[in-house]
């Protein structure tokens, strides 16, 4: 009995866990070359959701589609903001990027929340993904093992786009001096939209994959985004490995506190953060400024 | 050695001494504004925007003076109206008392919190001041003396020093009103005085200050500290007037209000935060019966202000002016 619950915590924390990865890769990847912190990060995650739900309801276009198409949606949706309103805010300080995505994310989750109320909408686990694995010591829903196992491949594959190509090692070297790196014939501006694109689309990745777990929301990315700002200060920031390996360790940790000490588990991350910065105000995996 | 010990007595005493004229005519107007204002508006509507004008000018001497966008005010706000309203209910505290317990909350989590958050700065100041904000929101719901989701009701507003009864509105309206100008000249004098251009200097150039013998971190941290207090000053206010400390003030949508108000009226100035305040309120009580749609113009406010109005009202005023607000 105790080890069932022990090791149902433990999957709901690699699910968390892998959430909290992907979406601070977002973020990570977005704060690297733009130096913003995507505000809106949380309301994309749930437009990746919605994305989903209406590719399912108008089109007829079931998971899979959706798992390609809404981030490309989401993607563009961002796109589409860095063009008209971002790329403005450059020369200023960098708070006014957080505060424009902050005043975004207000906008699009009051939208939703007008047209569809914070009840939630229905979303079927595909057919391919339903049932599950009784692994003698607890049953294991296929949907969920297929979350963990996904999303731990997108971060990897983007760890490595990032860290091992030559596309990667521009971004790299944009990150580092973006001047420079014009200097040398490199469309800087175009490979911030792009990459701030590829953020928002991760997001609504994320988003897709959640969908069936949880209802489809507009207020569900609210408060995730909060914890993932504190999984991204823990990891340090513009630190790619660091976001992934802190994501999923940091879920991990939240569900074991849910067995172990159940008052703390919304509040774990949190002290976490207050011990890392302590230590090293960089954050684990950070570089210093 | 005479000369040297003068000259730097001197200096920052004449700065700090001459308030120009034009801000005590601005500070008279609104003085005058509101003392006649109760017999006009509905005086609850009135101390709700007081309040928060208080927590906006406390906000703002963080931003505005120091540079540091904290998106973690509502706990201040939120834990001082926990404080104070259970020691007027539960503890049978007279309403200067409950304040004032409120306040010294406020002052030590704005001391634990600031201490922690104090040494980043820019982007990860905001994301650290959250989180924090975002756990005290947390322990708020599961401690036993908030009452979770119902919050602490029917907080009685008592009798000031034993003589003035706050349940008559007129009293409680001029209360606020007096605890709200003192919040704002602490402010005004913080910013105005050698302190002030210290902080000041920070916010230009954090590396000069230090080179030229300033404790940066001492000073930030004061700042922080006392705007948290401040901001506490003003929550466990608010928990007196409303008879009513809930959720609603610690939570992150409270944080992201105050910056909303502070940015409105315009970061930085002295007045802005006041002006922002009531615009705000003023703005949610006209927009209460359409619901939702309040966060939408909220946040489409954020966005017109980020990209073309960054000066805030007071802030173009004091451009076309040419004096400072």
């Amino acid at each position: 009995m105790a080890t069932q619950a022990l090791f149902g915590q433990l999957l709901i924390g690699l699910i968390n866990g892998a959430f909290y990865a992907m979406l601070s890769l977002g973020l990570s990847v977005i704060f690297g070359l733009l130096n913003i912190i995507n505000f809106a990060h949380g309301a994309q995650y749930m437009m990746g959701a919605f994305a989903a739900y209406f590719l399912l309801s108008l089109t007829g276009l079931g998971y899979w589609w959706s798992l390609l198409l809404a981030p490309i949606v989401v993607g563009l949706f961002g796109i589409a903001l860095e063009r008209t309103m971002l790329k403005r805010l450059y020369h200023l300080d960098h708070l006014y990027g957080l505060l424009l995505t902050f005043g975004l994310a207000l906008i699009i989750q009051g939208v939703f929340r007008n047209e569809f109320g914070s009840s939630g909408l229905p979303y079927a686990i595909p057919a391919q993904l339903t049932g599950g694995y009784n692994l003698g010591f607890m049953f294991l829903p296929a949907y969920r093992a297929w979350v963990v196992v996904f999303s731990l491949g997108v971060c990897l594959a983007t760890w490595w786009v990032i860290e091992r190509t030559k596309l990667g090692s521009y971004l790299r070297a944009a990150t580092e001096n973006p001047t420079l790196v014009r200097a040398f014939g490199i469309n800087v501006p175009r490979m911030i939209t792009l990459t701030y694109g590829f953020g928002v689309g991760l997001a609504g990745l994320a988003g897709v994959l959640a969908a069936p777990i949880y209802q489809v929301n507009p207020l569900m990315g609210a408060d995730l985004i909060i914890v993932v700002f504190a999984v991204v200060v823990i990891g340090g920031m513009g630190s790619i490995m660091g976001s992934i390996v802190t994501g999923f360790a940091l879920g991990v940790v939240e569900g074991f506190t849910k067995v172990f000490y159940p008052e703390a588990s919304n509040t774990v991350i949190f002290v976490i953060m207050a011990l890392v910065l302590l230590v090293r105000p960089t954050g684990l995996f950070g570089r210093a400024s | 050695m005479a000369t040297v010990k003068e000259y730097a007595g001197a200096a920052p005493a004449a700065v700090a001494s001459a308030v120009p004229r034009h801000q005590i005519v601005a500070f008279v107007a609104m003085l005058g504004i509101l003392l006649v204002a109760p017999f006009f508006v509905y005086p609850v509507f009135l101390m709700k925007a007081l309040c928060f004008a208080l927590f906006a000018c406390a906000f703002n001497l963080l931003i505005g003076y120091v540079g540091l966008l904290s998106f973690g005010h509502a706990a201040f706000l939120g834990s001082a109206g926990y404080v104070s309203a259970h020691a007027a209910k539960v503890w049978g505290l007279p309403p200067e008392a409950a304040i004032l317990l409120g306040t010294a909350a406020a002052a030590v989590l704005g001391l634990v919190i600031g201490a922690l958050a104090i040494r980043s700065r820019g982007i990860y100041f905001a994301n650290i001041t959250l989180a924090f904000a975002q756990m005290v929101f947390f322990s708020s719901i599961q401690a036993k003396f908030t009452g979770g989701e119902d919050g602490i009701q029917a907080v009685p507003r008592g009798t000031l020093l034993g003589v003035l009864d706050l349940r008559q509105p007129y009293t409680m309206y001029f209360v606020v009103l007096a605890i709200f100008l003192g919040g704002f000249l602490v402010v005004y004098r913080a910013i105005h005085s050698p302190f002030g251009q210290v902080l000041k200097a920070i916010r230009e150039s954090e590396p000069r200050a230090i080179s030229l013998g300033y404790r940066a971190e001492h000073y930030k941290l004061l700042a922080f500290v006392l705007s948290a207090t401040l901001s506490g000053l003003a929550g466990g206010t608010k928990a007196l007037v409303f008879q009513l400390a809930s959720l609603t003030d610690v939570h992150w949508t409270m944080s992201g209000e105050v910056v909303l108000m502070t940015l409105l009226g315009g970061l930085g100035t002295v007045f802005g935060p006041v002006v922002g305040a009531f615009i705000m309120i003023t703005l949610e009580h006209s927009l209460a019966q359409i619901g939702s749609w309040l966060t939408i113009v909220q946040g489409a406010i954020f966005v017109v202000c980020v990209l073309t109005f960054r000066r805030g009202v007071v802030g173009e005023l004091a451009r076309i002016l040419r004096k400072p607000l």
